[in-house]
């Protein structure tokens, strides 16, 4: 029998290992359509790591909204774009030193903030959110943080606007119905009825001899 | 037994990454984009443990506040970058420089 508390610690590891390697592919891969599905993957990994964390809905809602939403979007941009990837990476190279240090210098300051050995005795202790993570979300959600929940939802109603205001595009020269002006269209303006007077009978034109016939 | 800076560390290189990334692909603005969700993401995962460890709920209302936020803001993003992309045929950002900034 294995101990719980070692698998999850190996669990976390094995997560852990994939989200960086993942994180490490999507900053690295040539090809934009295998970086963001690297993205993806981190995603999913750090919604298992999530899970460790016993926030459940979060795990999923990162899952479901994230992958299944804002990643998909992100591939589709991508996929439509023609992008020439060899002219993109040129800097690629010549920047890399400077990531580099700049990444590790912030790495090892971070890591010596953390402390990684003063904090090790904190361990988890019981799920504060009782039976239900989910439960434990939505009642804070919907009466301490009512107000800010829907400013999220208007935020979210303005960013969807403001992505269709941007792209929407009026092609010049294409015809198409207006339906909004041919039901508000007025008969008159189209047909003119004209009172005129009876047209009279034109006098007969004397017929043709026979003799001029070829 | 996971611990506290188990989680923090891991956020820490995450964030990193996406420092580092920022970096070495300055020209991509997809990478870019991309990049910026990573640090969200490295903040997010110490919201989580943060709440979980210091048994307040406050922490993961606030993560799913930043996914709504982060979620407009890669929406718009992306309709920028197909803007861009029509109007400039390029997503290098060394060629975006119309602005003179």
């Amino acid at each position: 029998m294995i101990d719980s508390n070692l698998f999850q610690l190996v669990c976390f590891y094995a997560f852990g290992v994939v989200t960086v390697g993942a994180a490490l592919a999507v900053i690295t891969l040539r090809n934009s359509v295998h970086a963001v599905l690297a993205l993806v993957l981190t995603f999913f990994s750090t919604a298992c790591i999530w899970m460790l964390a016993e926030a459940e809905f979060l795990a999923i809602a990162l899952i479901v909204v994230y992958v299944g939403a804002v990643m998909v979007l992100f591939l589709f941009v991508v996929m439509m774009l023609d992008i020439d990837q060899e002219k993109l990476r040129e800097g690629f190279v010549k920047f890399l030193p400077v990531g580099l240090v700049v990444a590790v210098v912030m790495l090892v300051e971070m890591l010596a903030l953390i402390g990684v050995r003063v904090m090790h005795a904190q361990t988890m202790g019981a799920n504060p959110a009782g039976d239900s993570n989910t439960a434990w979300l939505g009642k804070a959600l919907y009466t301490q943080y009512l107000l800010p929940f829907e400013v999220a939802a208007l935020i979210l109603t303005v960013g969807v606007i403001a992505a269709v205001a941007l792209t929407l595009r009026q092609r010049t020269g294409t015809k198409r119905q207006l339906a909004s002006e041919q039901v508000a269209i007025n008969p008159r303006d189209r047909v003119r009825v004209v009172k005129m007077a009876a047209e009279r009978p034109v006098d007969a034109a004397p017929a043709p001899t026979p003799e001029s016939k070829p | 037994m996971i611990t506290l800076s188990h989680f923090i560390v891991l956020g820490a290189i995450l964030f990193c990454i996406a420092v580092a990334g920022l970096f070495i692909n300055r020209k991509n603005v997809i990478v870019l984009l991309m990049a910026i969700e990573l640090m969200l993401l490295a903040v997010n995962i110490n919201f989580v443990a943060f709440s979980r460890f210091g048994h307040d709920v406050a922490g993961q209302v606030f993560v799913f506040f930043i996914l709504t936020v982060a979620a407009a803001e890669s929406a718009i993003g992306l309709a920028i970058l197909v803007l861009l992309f029509r109007n400039r045929s390029t997503v290098n950002v060394a060629e975006i420089d119309s602005m003179k900034g």
